[in-house]
């Protein structure tokens, strides 16, 4: 049966999806029988009018293919294609548990000194994450989302990136800049809104972005940035010699938005150099994945649901992000193609600090992904194994990082906010009549009222 | 979700309606050329776009066009021919999705590129509202100046067509109208289709160009065949006069200069014609100059009543225009209903309302 099902597995997708099989060895179509000797029936059928295609795979007289599906063949019993006709895409991992290679030709080699960046910037992440969550708990800055659980997520995809590609987010993927540069004090003074952050002070906290870093700046709404992403990654494939991809971050709630969908339908069809890099971590706020979707995760949608190669890998496993990120990228550079990338991991945080997800999840199954498989931890048993691991080191990084932090927070603290006439600017690339004089209404009106607003906070 | 079948009906009735100009609500008023404009060519509108569509790809080798049957000319002939003369990776069709196509646009614009989107109707532009009023209008504004979208223009077929009924008719400038950072524009005719085309299409700002579909074949003038830009932001005023300003955009121009004909003829009142072109930014200084001139405003537009962009226009000249209003300002509008099928004489603002509102309005 093994066989049969390779060989059934090779007939439909080795002609049209070539990636699957290379990628990651799926032989996820766990053919039924009856499927399969549909196709050897309709082999029968064929031949007995002397055609001469292959298994079921394509009908012959194009003249007389139905357009919507030229290449599906005919069978005559009737049977409803069930979800259970298809095994899970499988997840790809490197490492186990324990931080152990499992198959050594899977071993991204890479050397001491990125892997050390790589948990030192995982380090970064979750230490900077825990002051700005609490910072946030003690009514400092007025809002946080922290990363923790998806670090190797974020730093191992953003490792086998390179820095011309052009990154959209939805809003946990912090990781990412930090791996690219993003310093602690323009996270911070984001947060604070104050007059050096590159955003002016007008979005909530943790909606960063960087232009020198090619980090698109975030925004609220869900999966808007998906679409786009393919729109840029349609003008990028047009420039004369393009070497640079786009890579699109978004949750698997995210991933319901009729946006998800068009963006993948659009990826496919005009095809697009860019990644779809889903953060399934278990929920979205409250709810849980079997209430987001019935199929297999969001990789299931993407071979069978929109023609795109598509790959699963353990987020929790740097390397497999790595490895994964990295063949994605060599795969939609080539070909022009787009590729869906989901990384499983748990959200061992509460959505936000406007959320207490132990109303809805036990605190023992969140403590076991915080201990046992935690993505921190992997690489450190895995550094430990290398004999890279230092823990003297490892504690003074995460008290230096403690420090400036904290030290940084009680800087962007007392920086002033900008000059509250930046209100009115941006709003268009010039500002037009009606704006200018709103601004002046304002200023006249600021003027006569001063002790009603905190002027001393702004800059003048 | 659209009927391209009644996409092609709607073509013939347009045919028609320039065949047999009874059955239209208007009567075409061209827009007079400037003295001295050599070099010009009769075209209607949906030439007059494609031509500016033309020379904006011509111009600007990365520029992109895309929506839902572009490629082959489009369903009103706008993008004819253009596919066979820049490619199709430059002139293409897009999956059925006005959330995508917008998104897309946002994308490509993102990176620098120009991207001309069309969306089949502007009835359907709703899906896409999203990716418009949160996205593309607050891109800048976000990011501090770091990103933008200002490359990217919509265009977007909207108004009345005869019998186009609730989804091949509306005119949604007013649902735009609210939101900071975007153009919207409307055009009257082939030269301002054109010239407003260019500009929107430059301009660094996401645009929407909302085009009234009944005149892509009705409406025919000599078009200059040169490149040139409209000044966005200003209103035309296309016919002076002392006692009463008519304000409109679109087809009802032409509805409100008839009316200006008849007022003229029938009641020796001189007739202030203005077509405000820019519905976002607008001109508020030619308009509250024309209301303190004569005193008198009359604002016609097809759609909705009750927060249609005439209640903007009212609302702000009655503040600024207080002491030199004679009357209450009027406005002549589709009614609070969705838009009708067999209804739609008895529900667009005609000429024969408008000159019944005028009336009012001069004898207050």
């Amino acid at each position: 049966m093994a066989q049969f099902t390779c060989c059934v597995t090779q007939l439909i997708w080795s002609t049209s999806y070539p990636f699957h099989c290379s990628f990651v060895n799926m032989s996820f179509l766990r053919k039924s029988v009856q499927l399969f000797n549909a196709a050897k029936q309709n082999t029968r059928m064929l031949s007995g009018v002397q055609r001469s295609y292959s298994a079921g795979v394509k009908t012959v007289d194009d003249r007389y293919a139905f357009p919507g599906a030229r290449d599906a063949s005919f069978v005559n019993n009737l049977k409803l294609t069930m979800p259970e006709d298809y095994a899970p895409i499988p997840i790809y991992r490197v490492m186990d548990r324990d931080g152990y290679v499992l198959n050594e030709q899977e071993d991204p080699q890479l050397s001491q000194e990125i892997v050390e960046k790589m948990f030192r910037d995982m380090l970064l992440l979750s230490t900077m994450d825990k002051i700005l969550y609490e910072s946030q708990r003690q009514g400092r800055i007025s809002f946080y989302m922290t990363n923790f659980g998806e670090e190797a997520s974020h730093i191992g995809s953003a490792a086998a990136l390179e820095m011309r590609d052009v990154i959209y987010g939805q809003y946990r993927e912090a990781g990412v800049l930090v791996w690219r540069g993003f310093r602690i004090d323009q996270f911070i003074d984001q947060c604070y809104g104050n007059d050096d952050d590159l955003g002016r002070g007008k979005q909530m906290p943790v909606h960063y972005g960087s232009k020198e870093l090619n980090f698109v700046t975030i925004s609220s709404p869900l999966s808007t940035q998906i679409p786009q992403a393919v729109g840029a990654a349609y003008a990028l494939k047009r420039k004369p010699n393009n070497d640079s991809c786009v890579v699109c971050y978004f949750g698997e709630g995210a991933a319901s938005e009729g946006d998800a969908h068009a963006a993948f339908n659009f990826a496919a069809t005009l095809e697009c150099p860019v990644i779809f890099f889903c953060r399934n971590n278990g929920f979205a706020i409250s709810t849980p994945s079997n209430e987001q979707y019935r199929g297999d995760g969001i990789a299931g949608r993407g071979p069978m649901g929109y023609g795109i190669a598509t790959v699963r890998v353990d987020g929790t496993d740097v390397f497999a992000v790595y490895n994964a990120m990295k063949r994605a990228r060599e795969y939609v550079l080539r070909e022009n193609k787009p590729v869906v990338l989901e990384a499983l991991a748990y959200r061992v945080s509460h959505h936000s600090t406007s959320d207490d997800s132990t109303a809805y999840r036990s605190a023992e199954e969140i403590e076991m992904w915080n201990t046992l498989e935690h993505p921190i931890s992997k690489l450190k048993s895995y550094m430990v194994h290398k004999g890279w691991f230092n823990e003297k080191e490892e504690t003074e990084f995460v008290s230096g990082v403690r420090k400036q932090v904290l030290k940084q927070i009680a800087i962007s603290e007392k920086k002033l906010k900008p000059n509250w006439r930046e209100m009115f600017e941006g709003v268009y690339a010039d500002m037009p009549k009606h704006l200018l004089e709103q601004q002046r209404e304002l200023e006249q009106h600021v003027e006569a009222h001063k002790q009603h607003y905190p002027l001393k906070s702004f800059k003048q | 979700m659209k009927v391209s079948s009644l996409a092609r009906g709607l073509l013939s009735a347009i045919k028609s309606n320039a065949r047999c100009s009874t059955r239209s609500h208007f009567t075409y008023y061209p827009t007079k050329l400037a003295e001295g404009t050599h070099d010009v060519q009769k075209m209607n509108m949906f030439q007059a776009i494609n031509n500016a569509m033309d020379l904006a790809l011509e111009q600007d080798s990365s520029a992109l066009l895309f929506g839902e049957d572009v490629g082959f000319g489009g369903v009103f002939r706008c993008s004819m021919n253009l596919r066979d003369k820049y490619g199709k990776d430059r002139v293409f069709n897009t999956p059925l999705c006005e959330q995508g196509i917008a998104g897309f646009a946002i994308g490509v614009a993102n990176t620098g590129t120009t991207a001309i989107a069309e969306i089949q109707f502007a009835d359907y532009i709703f899906p896409s509202f999203d990716q418009i009023v949160n996205e593309a209008a607050k891109y800048r504004y976000r990011s501090g100046g770091l990103f933008d979208c200002g490359s990217l223009t919509f265009r977007v077929p909207c108004g009345a067509v005869g019998h186009g009924a609730l989804y091949h008719s509306q005119s949604p400038e007013a649902y735009f109208a609210h939101t900071p950072g975007l153009r919207v524009v409307i055009p009257r005719g082939p030269i301002k289709a054109k010239g407003l085309l260019l500009a929107c299409i430059k301009d660094p700002n996401p645009c929407i160009m909302f085009e009234p579909k009944t005149l892509y074949r009705a409406a025919v003038e000599e078009v200059p065949v040169e490149s040139y830009a409209d000044d966005l932001g200003k209103c035309d005023i296309l016919r002076e006069g002392k006692d009463i300003t008519l304000i409109g955009w679109g087809t009802q121009i032409h509805v409100l200069l008839e009316v200006a004909d008849l007022a003229k003829k029938e009641l020796d009142i001189d007739c202030e014609v203005i077509d405000l072109v820019s519905v976002l930014p607008w001109d508020t200084q030619t308009i509250c100059n024309s209301a303190n001139k004569t005193g008198r405003v009359l604002i016609a537009h097809e759609a909705p009543f009750t927060q249609g962009f005439g209640s903007e226009l009212a609302a702000y000249i009655q503040e600024k225009c207080f002491l030199r209003l004679e009357a209450p300002i009027k406005r002549v509008t589709g009614w609070d209903t969705p838009f009708p099928h067999v209804f739609e004489p008895f529900y667009l603002p005609d000429k024969h309302r408008c000159l019944t509102a005028l009336k009012e309005i001069i004898n207050y």
